[in-house]
């Protein structure tokens, strides 16, 4: 058998430099006017995007700003869905809207497939891994995540006020990948570090992103490495022995998707589980209504979904092109704020209200055309486990102190402090 | 009624099989499928009816008279 040497150090070298790509000034600071200025990284989105985001769909659905070296934001659920749909003129190159465009040689694959992949590479790119994620499959995941929730509960025994976000919510997406990944679970703490860097150090200056990003790459080749040494039944071991075409993936594939796999589903999964706490503490008759009917859990996670959608997504413009009323330039940003969508009241009755029994929910927390959260699934039984765990042994809490709890900002929204008194 | 699923434009959501188990499946990567025939007998209708109108990429088509 030949020696895999894809993985040997003068392979992937070269990445650890300086990338190629095209880097924008960063621009900082209050907003002077968000249909022309906006910025997704300041503290008056995180504190409350949603009245942006409303005002900017009456008078300006398709916002602009210069600051990330120009891009749009679109907050009609009809443009969103629109763009989500047309791989055409819409690049996945980059998703993550920030200083740095990575250069138009990385398409159609993209830093990490099959996230950042266009088109016709995506297809194979993801068929390859969407068996691991069915809802069978990741019900294998379940009793291990409920176990846990359990363990974090127990954990909490005898405190009056909790975070249900760094206490409770966190833990739970870094365990299960971290297992379905093949990492050790006392790494965990390090996975939010790279998380946190790569979603909301947007604005970092380009040598601190380059070193953050670079520790990311050695932690993950390092797994790489001991995956080789010591094959498991893993999503590390598969990608290392998986095939495209009869060629094994290249390191830069293997590693981008497991970047991808790491980053995806841990500040996405923690901020919907945190964002559900958070109005179920906020709203005693809705708690108290699932502590008495549990069977409508599973409509009420939707809405919760639906309301506090935490994942925005980003898109590279192709060429020069007129939409939406709006002229286009190639390599602009367009954010597709599924939040926004969820709230338009063109596309849903009641918009801005959580409506826990709503049974017509056609949102998009999870995007929309080819690019569906692949882990759609697994994030769906994550939430109902912890949020029916948690219901069942703390029927009982509310908001510690309403001030205290703080939301991240960027393309993942939700409460990275979350203060919670446990009973009456 | 019959049930029907587009599948150039099914992403694999999932909504289906979740809300109406007894008329939809998933293959083997995910993607919903009608189970048997896709007839659907009268007291399953609301649930046929819930799935359609919870599918996000409006995939799924429900003909009546069938």
């Amino acid at each position: 058998m030949a020696v895999d040497n894809r993985f040997a150090q003068q392979h992937w070298e070269k990445r650890n430099g300086e990338s190629p790509g095209i880097r924008s000034e960063i621009v900082t600071g209050p907003v002077a006017n968000w249909a022309t200025d906006f910025s997704h990284a300041e503290p008056e989105w995180a504190a409350d995007p949603y009245s942006i985001q409303d005002d900017l769909r009456q008078r300006c659905p398709i916002a602009h700003t210069n600051r990330f070296g120009g891009g749009w934001l679109a907050t009609r659920y009809e443009d969103v869905a629109a763009i989500a749909h047309d791989t055409e003129h819409f690049s996945s190159r980059s998703i993550i809207m920030g200083n740095f465009r990575p250069p138009r040689e990385l398409a159609p694959a993209g830093g990490s497939p099959p996230i950042t992949s266009d088109p016709p590479f995506h297809h194979d790119a993801r068929t390859l891994l969407l068996p691991a994620f069915t809802k069978t499959a990741v019900g294998k995941q379940e009793p291990a995540a409920r176990q846990l929730c359990h363990s974090l509960i127990d954990a909490l025994d005898g405190r009056d006020v909790v975070d249900g976000a760094a206490d409770y919510a966190h833990h739970i997406p870094v365990r299960v990948i971290a297992d379905m990944l093949g990492f050790p679970a006392q790494d965990g703490p390090q996975f939010r570090e790279f998380a946190k860097n790569t979603l909301e150090g947007i604005n970092l200056p380009t040598q601190e992103r380059v070193t953050r990003k670079s520790a990311l790459f050695h932690y993950l080749l390092a797994q790489v490495h001991d995956h080789l040494e010591n094959p498991r039944d893993d999503l590390t071991t598969f990608l290392i022995n998986a095939e495209l075409n009869g060629r094994k993936l290249d390191v830069s594939h293997v590693v981008g998707t497991m970047t991808l796999l790491l980053i995806a589903g841990i500040d996405t999964t923690w901020s919907a589980i945190g964002a559900s706490l958070w109005h179920l503490a906020k709203y005693p008759r809705d708690r108290e209504r699932l502590v008495a009917e549990p069977e409508l859990l599973p409509t009420a996670m939707e809405e919760f979904l639906r309301a506090y959608a935490p994942v925005t997504m980003a898109r590279l413009v192709k060429g020069d092109m007129r939409f939406g009323g709006v002229d286009m330039k190639a390599e602009d940003w367009v954010l597709l704020s599924f939040p926004a969508a969820n709230r338009d009241p063109a596309h849903f009755d009641r918009a801005g209200e959580v409506v826990i029994d709503r049974e017509v929910n056609r949102h998009a927390a999870f995007g929309l055309g080819i690019h569906r959260c692949l882990g759609s699934h697994l994030a769906r039984m994550e939430l109902q486990v912890a949020l029916e765990v948690w219901l069942q042994r703390i029927p009982s809490f509310s908001l510690a102190d309403p001030s205290a709890v703080s939301w991240s900002a960027g393309q993942v929204r939700g409460p990275r402090a979350l203060p919670l008194r446990i009973g009456d | 009624m019959k049930l029907q699923i587009d599948v150039g434009l099914c992403q694999g959501h999932g909504r289906c099989y979740d809300l109406a188990p007894s008329l939809f499946g998933d293959d083997e990567e995910g993607y919903g499928k009608v189970l048997g025939d896709g007839a659907v007998p009268p007291e399953k209708e609301d649930e046929a009816r819930r799935a359609e109108l919870n599918c996000p990429e409006g995939a799924i088509s429900l003909i009546e008279g069938t």
